[in-house]
């Protein structure tokens, strides 16, 4: 019985090529029917892949067949950017994304969730059998096992888990902070939705265009407050995010330095991530202020991204073990007990801590 | 023999500062109990030493500068037990253990461990003022630390230079809250051995009194400050690092005139 891996991700392929081969929810019984003793298929926004196992090398042309939406289009160019890996490479490949490393952003954890939520379909439908649930736990436990052993998943790597970073090593729990939102584009309601993500319930928004602020202020549950009373709120708030189109400075050191003088044992969190900028770069010699503009943040999350990369190495020595640990493990072992059990792995022999 | 478990107690801190330092070096630093119960069992063989001690001196043993070293090292362990886990401010005790190690190391090595030669009679307000002042001493020293994290993670936010340790450091506030109930424990413990001190029954010596004074009024003035708002939180946990030093100059001082000039 072989393991092999065909599919297309991000890295040589567009979203319209991936989703011309999503695959349906028959896709895991077409795949057996042509050939694959098992078999199991995981789309996400970045990749669609089949894992399976077969007695008979089923081709990449069958495979990208049976991934096909439309059957009319047998276009030969989009089958020649699908890869294939098999055996060892196969379970190398699967390894590496599950611990996020084959991610757009490396280190990312969806996949890993996704990836289990495809194998429990597979299970449940009978299209996993014993060499696909030997292969996706030990990917769950390489996963696990990378995570904890590496900094592959540590620092924000966007914009919005950058400022909600920051802002909880500020305040800490993020309930209590009052946020005033000026400027309602769509960057202002990214920011805001990070941090009501993290807890923040009291949101103030101030917007030029009243309307606009209404409709944001509807969207993220905030409160709105008037442009030209902005300022005052500066004595309540903790957190100010500015993304107006404004090209003159909004906030200078000399209209903030008095208003500090009455909240001096309490910070002040300065988001600008408006271009031109909103506020003056000196506000950030202030007592208690802390300014990160949109050069700031987006280098926070460079250097995560960087602290990630340097990371690969180690993860990729916890992969490269696994990989021979495993390929020994299926040669051995399973081929034996594949001889005798031919059905799929049932619930009972499954251990519920891989699941 | 008693030195014995002063010397395991300081390997057990040493445990903590070098796995810390070990695992941050490597990026892979995560909150365990492995610094808690290093520094638990570094605060065991403390207290045994401290009980022997005072059993063969029938007496609190804080009778020369080794003993006021050890005691205070006793009393930053255990003020960082209470507030520690309380505060669940990650990496304290690694800042703590280091402290701890350099005042245990300092009495070990130094020459400072000579029977006091003016053996005084046991006075239960004398040692109840020393001891008293010396674990207020702990929460100022607890304070201090507060203060050196503040101040590295205040830096790293203010100049965007985010390293390692920025992850682990606690956050801001939680660390300003820290510092300010510090202060307040630690000033309240050192009002208490102060005016304690009056009720010796023997006249004072005045340097003594003037610099316990002077160490009273500095942190009144830091804790009078925050209150009313007229020094900023970074002000407050750098004078908490100056204040912690001065004590302990001022302590080391005493002790060491108390010694070589008995009354």
């Amino acid at each position: 019985m072989n393991l092999f891996c065909v599919g297309l991700s991000h890295h040589a392929t567009n979203v319209e090529t991936r989703e011309s081969f999503a695959g349906n929810a028959e896709t895991d019984c077409v795949l057996r029917r042509s050939g694959c003793a098992e078999a199991l298929l995981l789309t996400t926004c970045n990749r669609v892949e089949v894992y399976a196992a077969a007695q008979m090398r089923v081709p990449t042309e069958e495979i990208a067949r049976c991934l096909r939406r439309d059957m009319n289009n047998e276009s030969r160019e989009e089958i020649s950017a699908f890869y294939r890996y098999e055996g060892g490479e196969c379970a190398q490949h699967l390894f590496r994304v599950a611990a996020g490393l084959d991610s757009m952003v490396v280190g990312e954890t969806e996949i890993l969730g996704q990836a289990k939520k495809a194998y429990e379909s597979a299970r449940k439908s009978g299209a996993a059998g014993p060499y696909l649930h030997r292969l996706f736990q030990r990917a769950f436990r390489v996963a696990k096992q990378v995570r904890t052993h590496t900094e592959i998943t540590r620092g924000p790597v966007s914009v919005g888990s950058v400022t909600v970073d920051l802002a909880e090593k500020i305040f800490g729990h993020l309930a209590n902070c009052k946020v005033l939102v000026l400027g309602a584009g769509e960057t202002s309601e990214r920011t805001a939705r990070a941090l009501v993500s993290r807890g923040v319930s009291d949101l103030r928004i101030s917007n030029r265009s009243g309307e606009r602020a209404e409709n944001l202020a509807q969207l993220v549950a905030a409160r709105v407050v008037a442009f030209d009373r902005w300022p005052e709120e500066c004595r309540e708030i903790d957190i100010l995010i500015t993304s107006t189109s404004s090209t003159a400075l909004l906030l200078a050191r000399e209209n903030l330095a008095p208003i500090l003088r009455e909240r001096i044992d309490r910070p002040l969190f300065i988001i600008d991530i408006a271009v031109p900028r909103d506020v003056d770069p000196d506000v950030n010699q202030l007592e208690g202020v802390y300014l990160y503009d949109i050069d700031s943040l987006q280098s926070i999350a460079q250097q995560s991204l960087v602290l990630r990369r340097q990371q690969m190495a180690a993860a990729e020595a916890i992969i490269s073990r696994h990989v021979a640990d495993f390929g020994e493990s299926i040669s051995s072992g399973l081929n034996r007990k594949a001889s005798a059990v031919e059905h799929p792995v049932g619930e009972t022999s499954l251990r519920a801590s891989e699941l | 023999m008693d030195r014995q478990f002063l010397i395991v107690s300081t390997v057990c801190f040493l445990a903590a500062v070098v796995r810390t330092a070990f695992l941050l070096r490597a990026k892979k630093f995560h909150q365990g109990r492995f610094n808690f119960f290093a520094i638990a069992l570094g605060f065991i063989f403390q207290t045994a030493f401290l009980a022997i001690r005072g059993h063969t001196l029938g007496r609190c043993p804080l009778t020369n500068l080794f003993e006021v070293f050890i005691f205070l090292a006793w009393a930053v362990a255990l003020i960082y037990m209470l507030v520690g886990p309380a505060y669940r401010l990650s990496l304290m005790g690694a800042f703590t253990a280091p402290l701890v190690i350099l005042l245990q190391g300092f009495a070990l090595l130094a020459p400072i461990d000579t029977p006091h030669t003016a053996k005084l009679p046991a006075n239960s307000w004398l040692e109840f003022h020393a001891s008293m002042s010396l674990v207020a001493y702990g929460a100022f020293a607890l304070a201090c630390i507060a203060g050196v994290m503040y101040l590295v993670q205040e830096r790293q936010l203010k100049t965007h230079q985010l390293r390692s340790i920025f992850y682990y450091l606690p956050p801001l506030t939680d660390l300003f809250a820290a510092i300010t109930r510090l202060l307040w424990w630690g000033f309240a413990l050192y009002t208490l051995g102060l005016v304690s001190g009056f009720f010796v029954g023997q006249p004072l010596p005045t340097v003594q009194v003037i610099c316990a004074t002077g160490v009273w009024l500095l942190y009144a003035a830091i804790l009078q400050g925050r209150h009313l708002r007229r020094l900023a939180p970074r002000w407050v946990a750098a004078l908490c690092i100056i204040g912690f030093s001065a004590a302990l100059t001022l302590l080391w001082g005493i002790t060491f005139t108390a010694q070589i000039l008995p009354r």
